[in-house]
């Protein structure tokens, strides 16, 4: 199976939907060990990539992704700007040239957005940040041989989960220290929609 | 007169213009930009405004940028290497008092790395 430049369009238009129908969720979670605005920012910044995408005629699939990352990266505001944009600038780089987006291809681009989240947060797995869901993501991806929906939209929903039982070393939920275990991470909670929306792609719905 | 010039990043708008008069007081001729806010001037920090801040605050003999919590630092380094210069550099140092020592070295007319150092000597 392979993931054409209309999917990639599809993927940006459904992670805008969830992440409107879910905006008050992701600030209250952000509310309760940051600063409250990681809601209206992933809103705010995804809305406005949806519209540029929408009104452009795209041949790649990277360069779907390339637009994505450059208005997330102005458009976003606070940490998730840099760290959203850079993975999905990252990932665009590393499709750069392929019509058509197989397995393996999309799989080297999550390893390259987790290698970019690394390096743009200096963040390492474990620090309660959205790099758990994608660190865990691209593993996933790596063991598997083809796409796999269903199971791709479960492993980022476990993944997420796992972040409310860690103590948060990095971002601004840090300051919060143990009061920040027992909330699910703000960031890897928009990207669980991201990759559930991924997951609906790779399962054919629009 | 040349100066090292000094950006001031923040998240809110007030602090960077609060820093800014509480340097100014006392350093008249040093360049001090400020960019505090988002776009919208809401809490945040902002690629563009790091970006113009940087160029206006540049005089031809380098910058440092200060920065608070946060995202801040991740759109400096962001805003830095879009500019593909190699004459900005970001202090690890408290945003008043870094900022503060950063001008009266620079009105001194050192140069970029020596201000740094001394700043990073005090604070680092």
């Amino acid at each position: 199976m392979e993931l054409t430049v209309q999917d990639a369009v599809a993927w940006i238009k459904k992670s805008n939907e969830k992440i409107q129908a879910n905006k008050d969720y992701l600030t209250d979670l952000d509310q309760t060990i940051g600063d409250g605005d990681h809601g209206i920012n992933m809103a705010r910044g995804f809305h406005e990539t949806a519209e540029k995408i929408a009104g452009q005629d795209y041949t790649s699939y990277a360069d779907v992704l390339k637009d994505t990352a450059m208005t997330l990266m102005s458009k976003v505001g606070g940490a998730s700007g840099p760290l959203f944009g850079t993975a999905f600038l990252k990932m665009s780089q590393a499709l750069q040239g392929s019509d058509a987006v197989d397995h393996q291809t999309l799989t080297s681009g999550l390893e390259e957005a987790v290698n970019g989240i690394k390096q743009r947060g200096k963040a390492t797995e474990g620090e309660k940040t959205l790099l758990d869901v994608w660190s865990r993501m691209a593993d996933f991806f790596s063991h598997e041989t083809d796409f796999a929906g269903e199971k791709v939209a479960e492993e980022a929903k476990s993944a997420m989960e796992q972040t409310k039982d860690m103590m948060a070393t990095k971002g601004r939920a840090a300051y919060f220290k143990e009061r920040s275990i027992g909330h699910i991470d703000p960031g890897s909670a928009s990207s669980f929609y991201i990759f559930e929306a991924l997951a609906e792609v790779i399962e054919g719905g629009t | 007169m040349s100066y090292v010039g000094i950006v001031l990043i923040s998240h809110s708008s007030k602090v960077a213009c609060g820093i800014n008069d509480m340097i100014r007081q006392v350093i008249k001729d040093v360049p001090i930009e400020t960019a505090g806010g988002t776009d919208e001037n809401d809490i945040g920090t902002s690629i563009e405004k790091i970006r113009q801040a940087i160029k206006r605050a540049n005089k031809g003999h380098g910058v440092l940028v200060f920065y608070d919590i946060g995202s801040a630092k991740m759109n400096a380094e962001m805003a830095i290497e879009m500019m593909e210069t190699d004459d900005v550099t970001i202090v690890e140092a408290p945003l008043l008092e870094g900022a503060y020592t950063a001008a009266v070295e620079s009105g001194m007319e050192k140069d970029m790395e020596s201000v740094a150092a001394a700043v990073t000597k005090e604070f680092g």
